[in-house]
């Protein structure tokens, strides 16, 4: 076993530090050491993307990002986009438009479409479709989270 | 106000049936805080990590533990001759067989459980399970089901080779399971002797897997001082597990709890017990700490509950015309090493009967031969009721071979086969007699909304232009679903009867709890049933808090699977609600000094007939039930529990229409339309409704185009991580067109039947068929799923379409 090593980033908005393994991946350190459990795990090979979280203004899929490969990052995470107790639009869409069912890919989806709406504010359905293919949802057919993104980009547009 | 709007003010203040609620269960999951089974940590928690079999078939000579327990943050490490003490090394299955817990002298499938280590953390007990030394000695192993039975096949289970049957009658062979029939097969063969017409076809359901996001896991607790154990579990059907874990454990069912939580989908998967709780269970009882064991995505894929394997014959006999007078279907059936297949004891190949599908036909013969391989057990039901996808295909896919035979419209072959509405209620040739159905005008819609006379025009054109680099398909199927199991003279698990159940309490100020036996795995039962107490009650639905998956809270049930919860649990909640109203009647009667004849119902009041200012609300009848003034002998209180027995099961119904464009040159299969028609009888929310038509035709595009679970000739998986098993994304996945009609249920309190799987059971033949159709008229009558664009190009290259 290799020497733990302290690694500080910001979680969220607000500072942490941990100390892992360097073999130690970036999921486990969030759900295991911060309570984080939003994110989920559904697979080992970085398909599914149950957890997707905001690294450095990217997305990524946690599960295959070492926890050493964050110090000095900004990560955010679902639990990070509802702000002063007002939902992110995202998060409300998703609600209004049943883009969820079992709710365990809903975490990752959310994330992955809110770093989508920064990178593309007005995207077309196939945009979304694209954007959000690294995120396997096995309950809703898509079709209604693909409603629901497109629902945000109207209502965050409208708000400037 | 007018009283229309007053009236309409106060039925949209209860959000009750047939109206669109926004799912009360979506406030966690949006935040990130659903409280799934790998989100629970208790102190002094250990992790198991399960040690697996690389060998299909194999002696074990030895096991050494050794290294494994000399590594830092390993506890212990269990094997079978560690269960055997507490005699938990084998275990009951839900099929009548019996499992290895941990392998005991041999393994039968790759990947099957041989040890568990139990350490401080995941990442210490999987360092710990590289490090158990298993001694194999490699035995051959049958892959093919077609050869199980075959006299010098070896023997697979040698535990149970002496043994005349395995809970399902005589067995003729060391590998065989059973053999299953159903019908009249000398009026069949009678039928197909005498035939104008007969057609015959070989297909193949493949072995699949149903592979929720989630996959399955366990925490397990026991508590020493009081011989309690709590096991947070991802069970669909929480109670009967707890029955499974008394019957094995020997632990009063009064001490143990199953608390199924949030469950990341389940669609089949998580129906059965499987080795990794059990030993998890043994693991705790043993260290008097709570342990932890998640599955890998590639252990879900490789050992727990595949679905299918079905390997089918369909014959129909038929006159000139196309009206069908005998059918006889027939399933080689693949359970793997141990039948842990999931069924009602009396139905050992599942709903299979269900065959005849939406026709009238007149004489039926089925029968399903199940074998042992050195493959992984199950035989779940991914996303139906039991063997219903593997009936409903055969059908489905069996008109258009004998509508290509006659040179008949596939619409019109259905058309004059259809059992019609003034037949029902109809029993069918293979004994079930389905409640209600309309079918020639659900066809009908379909058809006129998807213009099928300009399509077939279209695909016409198409054919004849030797230029065109697509071949056009157009897809028909016309199921009939079985689902919502069932009346308990004739549907049990391990004795249980499969009832369900509601208990409703309501409280003095109006808020409601309700209680169910069954499981959400994401099908918005908060919402749904608590629709149907707002209508039933009077009571806003937002007020009213439903509770499932609790052993501890709630009544017994057996849970969330085949479309059982709104058929039978539904129905419980309405009967249940029913008592409720029986006694608040009583209640407003004794208040408003008349009988409780000259009261009538008004959506959230008992009014006096004649006499509407004279009214008592429920919220006023809540509290008045909880004080003095009631009837006489009346206690206080507004409670009851129902357990409904269903009279039948449920046979929703529908038509699909699927255009495909298949591109010559390299196979691929571009879904151009896929229109959805389903009959459900009452549709309680239509929004939750949509969303399980999405999801449920989805899961039917994911079987027919594209998932299989190979192996090679040695019993090797050749697809067990999301690498190779397909799940299809948002880019692939079709756009869905849903459409409903409305032909209730005369048996079921609310008119309802199950929805959930019909876009399943009906999608799949339906992509098939539009995909075969695309070929037929280069006389292709059926190719087998999954229609993936290699094995299209193969069928394109050997009819010599792709020359150009």
């Amino acid at each position: 076993m290799a020497t733990a090593k302290k690694v500080s980033f910001k979680l969220n908005g607000k500072p942490v530090e941990v100390t892992v393994e360097p073999r130690e991946l970036l999921i486990h350190s969030l759900r295991e050491r911060l309570a984080h459990t939003g994110p989920h795990i559904g697979c080992e090979t970085s398909h599914c993307g149950a957890c997707t979280v905001d690294l450095n203004e990217m997305s990524v899929k946690a599960c295959t990002v070492l926890t050493v490969q964050c110090e000095g990052a900004e990560i955010t995470t679902i639990e990070g986009l509802e702000q002063g107790g007002a939902l992110h639009a995202l998060q409300q869409a998703f609600h209004e438009e049943h883009g969820l069912q079992c709710g365990y890919c809903t975490p990752g989806m959310i994330t992955r479409a809110y770093r989508l709406l920064k990178e593309n504010p007005n995207p077309s359905e196939q945009d979304i479709r694209s954007g959000i293919s690294g995120n396997l949802c096995r309950c809703t057919g898509y079709q209604n989270i693909v409603k629901a993104v497109q629902s945000a980009a109207k209502k965050l547009a409208a708000a400037g | 106000m007018s009283q229309t709007a007053e009236l309409k003010e106060r039925e949209d203040k209860l959000q009750g049936m047939g109206t669109s609620l926004l799912r009360k269960e979506d406030a966690k999951f949006i935040r990130g805080q659903g409280s799934y089974i790998d989100d629970i940590k208790l102190p002094g928690m250990l992790f198991g990590a399960v040690v697996r079999s690389p060998y299909a078939h194999a002696r074990i000579k030895g096991i050494d533990k050794a290294k494994a327990l000399a590594c830092p943050g390993v506890v212990a490490v269990l094997t079978a001759d560690d269960l055997k003490p507490v005699n938990l090394h084998w275990m009951p299955t839900l099929g009548g067989d019996v499992q290895a817990v941990l392998a005991d002298k041999k393994v039968c499938f790759q990947y099957q459980e041989v040890a568990m280590v139990l350490a401080s953390d995941r990442y210490a007990a999987y360092d710990g399970a590289a490090l158990v030394e298993v001694d194999y000695e490699e035995l051959p192993a049958i892959v093919d089901p077609k050869k199980s039975m075959a006299p010098d096949a070896p023997i697979i289970r040698e535990d149970i080779q002496d043994k005349k049957e395995v809970g399902h009658g005589p067995r003729t062979h060391p590998n065989h399971i059973f053999t299953w029939e159903a019908g009249d097969k000398a009026a069949a063969d009678a039928a197909f002797k005498t035939a104008e017409i007969t057609v015959r076809e070989e297909m193949l359901n493949p072995r699949v897997h149903p592979c929720p996001l989630e996959t399955c896991g366990c925490v397990a607790s026991f508590d020493k001082p009081t011989g309690y154990l709590t096991v947070y579990m991802t069970s669909q059907a929480p109670h009967l597990v707890r029955t499974v874990l008394a019957m094995l454990s020997g632990i009063a069912e009064s001490k143990i709890r199953v608390i199924g939580g949030d469950i990341g989908g389940g669609f089949g998967n998580k129906v059965p017990v499987y080795p990794g709780y059990v030993v998890a269970i043994v693991a705790s009882i043993v260290t008097g700490v709570p342990i932890k064991w998640i599955e890998s995505r590639i252990d879900n894929i490789s050992t727990t509950g595949f679905a299918r394997d079905y390997h089918g014959v369909g014959e129909l006999a038929a006159d000139k015309d196309g009206r069908i007078k005998g059918l006889r279907f027939s399933a080689l059936a693949d359970h793997g090493a141990f039948n842990s297949h999931v069924s009602a004891t009396k139905f050992p190949a599942g709903l299979f009967s269900i065959c005849t599908g939406s026709y009238a036909i007149p004489n039926a013969y089925a029968r399903v031969d199940a074998v042992y391989t050195n493959k992984a057990p199950g035989g779940v039901a991914y996303r139906c009721s039991l063997r219903v996808t593997e009936a409903i295909y055969l059908i489905e896919r069996m008109m258009d071979v004998l509508a290509l035979k006659l040179g008949l419209d596939k619409a019109e072959i259905r058309r004059r086969n259809f059992v019609r509405s003034d037949q029902f209620p109809y029993t069918t040739s293979l004994g079930w007699t389905l409640d209600s159905g309309a079918y020639h005008p659900a066809l009908e819609k379909v058809l006129k909304a998807v213009g099928y006379e300009g399509l077939r025009k279209e695909q016409a054109a198409k054919r004849a232009d030797p230029k065109s680099p697509t071949l056009m398909g157009i897809g028909i199927s016309t199921f009939t679903e079985i689902v919502g199991a069932g009346p308990t003279k004739v549907c049990d698990i391990l004795g249980v009867g499969l009832f369900d159940s509601c208990e409703i309490r309501i409280h003095p100020t109006g808020g409601v709890i309700a209680r169910l036996g069954t499981m959400s795995q994401g099908q918005g039962h908060a919402t749904t049933y608590a629709q149907i107490i707002a209508t039933e009650l009077g009571l806003p639905a937002a007020d009213i808090v439903v509770e499932e998956g609790d052993t501890d809270k709630s009544p017994y049930g057996a849970g969330t699977w085949g479309s059982r919860s709104t058929p039978v649990s539904g129905a419980a909640t309405a009967m249940a609600a029913r008592k409720i109203k029986d006694k608040a009647k009583k209640i407003a009667a004794h208040l408003l000094e008349v009988s409780e004849g000259d009261l009538e119902w008004e959506i959230d009041r008992f009014k006096v007939k004649g006499n509407p200012s004279q009214a008592k609300t429920m919220k006023e009848i809540c509290m008045v039930a909880h004080t003095g003034n009631l009837p006489a002998g009346m206690e206080q209180g507004l409670n009851a529990v129902t357990y409904y027995d269903p009279p039948n099961l449920t046979f929703p119904f529908g038509a699909y229409l699927c255009v495909v464009d298949v591109d010559k040159f390299t196979g691929e299969v571009k879904v151009r339309r896929f229109y959805a028609l389903d009959d459900c009888g009452t549709r309680i929310n239509p929004m939750v409704i949509e969303g399980q038509i999405h999801g449920g035709l989805t899961e039917a595009f994911a079987v027919a185009m594209g998932q299989q679970i190979p192996f090679d000739e040695n019993g090797n998986h050749l697809g067990n991580s999301l690498m190779d098993y397909f799940l299809p994304t948002a880019v692939e996945t079709p756009k869905w067109e849903t459409d409903h009609t409305v032909t209730l249920c005369p048996h079921h309190p609310l008119g309802a039947k199950g929805v959930a799987e019909s876009p399943h059971v009906g999608g799949i033949p339906c992509f098939s068929n539009a995909v075969i159709d695309a070929f037929a008229h280069l006389g292709v009558t059926h190719m087998d799923m999954p229609h993936s664009a290699w094995r299209v190009w193969q069928q394109c290259n050997t009819l010599g379409v792709n020359k150009r």
